[in-house]
């Protein structure tokens, strides 16, 4: 009897054993994607920028697949320029916006508000693209000219894709600030406003930060949307209202009929956007590390 | 004292300016939602009939039924794929690892994941599923590719489900004599259903959404696909050719309006299933 019961405990133990092992492993399936998205990518792309020439490549001006002359320095600059314009609109708007959910609205108005951001991150990043190709690019045109295809226009598309991300994480990171700061500050004699912006905010800063450099990663990486706003001319804007290309974009647009060396270019373009999102990646990973550790 | 006045005033002055602005913030948030989705589904809710929901497109005519199949036939096999090692990794991060650095690692690994654009994913699962594998432009694909996007989604908020059911539960659970696994099966897995759900629900929102990964992966075949192993076009991937291409912009603000729909009731659903959340957490 003894030794059934012996035998029948040393199986139940061998069994979650392995089920541990086979948890374990779905959570290793995460680390080895990573790890294989990078081998492949860079497999396919690194040669390319050793063929083309790592200076000719970046700093290149001109990108003409067709005489194998393939320089990305435009497509850098647009996406630097859209990405820091997105910011720009995305920022503040969406700190204040957190700051009204944490802190200013009533509960009636949160409940409004809250589920539209929440819509705001679902919506589809096409329906953007779509949106913005039928009112902003018709809006711009009629009010500056020049077609309203245009860097403009991908700012603004990008700025109100970026607000959900920036909502939603700055207003976790300002209600994760102590309650005793701000009842220590108001009871000092600072008005509300005061309170928030000199003490709440400053308080919350890894966590707004991490917002923005999560915001800066979609900005940049977004595709879809901002290929059908922003005209795909490879050129280094001079203007808010030139058309221009980013990198994502420069990668869809030409990846369906691209062969041989321009499509080894085109992952290579893949490497250069990779490459900077993991910064930006291990960056926040740094700003939310210091958070946890508060 | 006249310049204390003067200088409450100003303090005022400026704090309701700053306020004006919060409020103005706010308003220009929900304002720009309402403006998107009421100018999209004002101008295609007409277009919208059975015909075209139920037809095959051909050139500026048509409807939209093999994208619909399409769409459906992503959403279950990615989540089919992705919910399973979702649910799993979540598990072994709560209830197993230990800290340190392999907890470390895999956290790592999953924000890495969510960081990573669509185009980056587009581009890997083309190089890796499509050429490398030899699977060509299909469907299963586009939807592997996509379960590996929607991986940390569906980790983090199981995970965040799984740290919510209390401790005693647990305990409760150890102290019967119960082992470990059939606590979790038992105890943990059944009160943290509707953050699983949930969770399932995202993952659903961002297949239906998505558009660069699958226009990379599964193609672009605007047919009803006879089986996991052909191409197929999803509704964002053709709403976007829709647009692009500029062949039909009653057809394309029907298909948007189409895609807010579902985007609509996919966040309706997870409302509902989070208050459901709430409300067990409380009692």
């Amino acid at each position: 009897m003894i030794t059934i019961d012996r035998k029948k405990h040393r199986k139940r133990e061998l069994t979650e054993k392995i089920i541990e092992k086979i948890f374990l492993v779905a959570a290793s399936i995460s680390v080895i994607s990573v790890l294989i998205i990078t081998l492949f990518i860079f497999a396919k792309g690194a040669p390319a920028i050793g063929i083309v020439g790592v200076k000719e490549f970046l700093l290149g001006q001109d990108w003409e697949p067709m005489a194998d002359i393939f320089g990305i320095l435009p497509m850098i600059l647009a996406s630097f320029y859209a990405t820091v314009g997105a910011i720009l609109i995305g920022v503040p708007v969406g700190i204040l916006t957190a700051v009204f959910l944490a802190e200013i609205a009533p509960i009636w108005l949160q409940r409004i508000v809250r589920p539209a951001v929440e819509l705001l991150a679902g919506i589809p990043s096409v329906i953007y693209g779509f949106f913005g190709l039928l009112v902003i690019v018709p809006i711009i045109d009629e009010q500056f000219g020049g077609g309203g295809n245009s860097l403009l226009a991908a700012i603004f598309i990008l700025g109100v894709m970026i607000l959900p991300t920036i909502v939603t994480i700055s207003e976790t990171a300002i209600k994760a600030v102590p309650r005793e700061y701000k009842e220590g500050s108001l009871a000092l004699g600072t008005s509300h406003i005061e309170t928030i912006f000199k003490v709440i905010l400053p308080a919350a800063k890894s966590g707004v930060l991490a917002a923005v450099i999560l915001g800066i990663g979609r900005a940049i990486g977004e595709t879809m949307a901002v290929i059908l706003v922003i005209g795909n001319t490879v050129q280094i804007p001079n203007s808010l209202l030139d058309r221009a290309r980013t990198l994502t974009a420069n990668i869809a647009i030409e990846m369906g009929y691209a062969f041989g060396l321009h499509q080894q270019v085109l992952f290579a373009t893949g490497v250069v956007l990779f490459v900077f999102i993991m910064s930006l990646n291990l960056l926040l990973n740094h700003f939310t590390h210091k958070a946890g550790d508060k | 004292m006249a310049v204390y006045d003067n200088n409450k005033n100003r303090r005022r002055y400026k704090d309701n300016l700053i306020k004006a602005s919060i409020f103005l913030s706010a308003f220009l948030t929900v304002a720009i939602l309402v403006w998107i989705l009421g100018y999209v589904v004002f101008h295609g809710i007409g277009e919208i009939d059975t015909a075209f929901l139920t037809t095959e497109p051909s050139g500026d005519e048509g409807g939209v039924w093999p994208m619909i199949l399409t769409t459906l036939y992503m959403i279950i096999l990615a989540i089919g794929i992705s919910a399973p090692i979702g649910i799993l990794s979540a598990i072994y991060l709560v209830e197993y690892a230990k800290p340190g650095r392999i907890l470390r690692v895999i956290r790592f690994a999953t924000e890495s994941l969510a960081g990573i654009p669509s185009i980056i994913f587009g581009l890997f699962g083309m190089i890796f599923f499509v050429v490398y594998l030899k699977m060509g432009w299909c469907i299963l694909s586009g939807a592997i590719t996509l379960s590996i996007m929607v991986l940390p989604t569906i980790i983090r908020t199981t995970e965040e489900a799984l740290k919510s059911v209390p401790m005693a539960y647990r305990e409760g659970s150890l102290g019967l004599g119960a082992t470990k696994l059939r606590t979790i099966w038992k105890c943990v897995l059944p009160s943290a259903i509707p953050g699983i759900l949930t969770s399932v629900i995202l993952s659903i929102g961002r297949v239906v959404g998505e558009t660069a990964a699958v226009y990379l992966t599964a193609g672009m075949a605007p047919y009803i696909p006879k089986s996991a192993f052909e191409s197929g076009r999803t509704l964002a991937v053709h709403l976007y050719l829709l647009a692009k291409e500029g062949i039909s912009f009653e057809k394309a603000f029907a298909t948007a309006t189409v895609l807010i729909m579902i985007i609509l009731v996919i966040n309706i659903l997870a409302n509902m299933v989070g208050r459901q959340l709430n409300k067990i957490n409380k009692v």
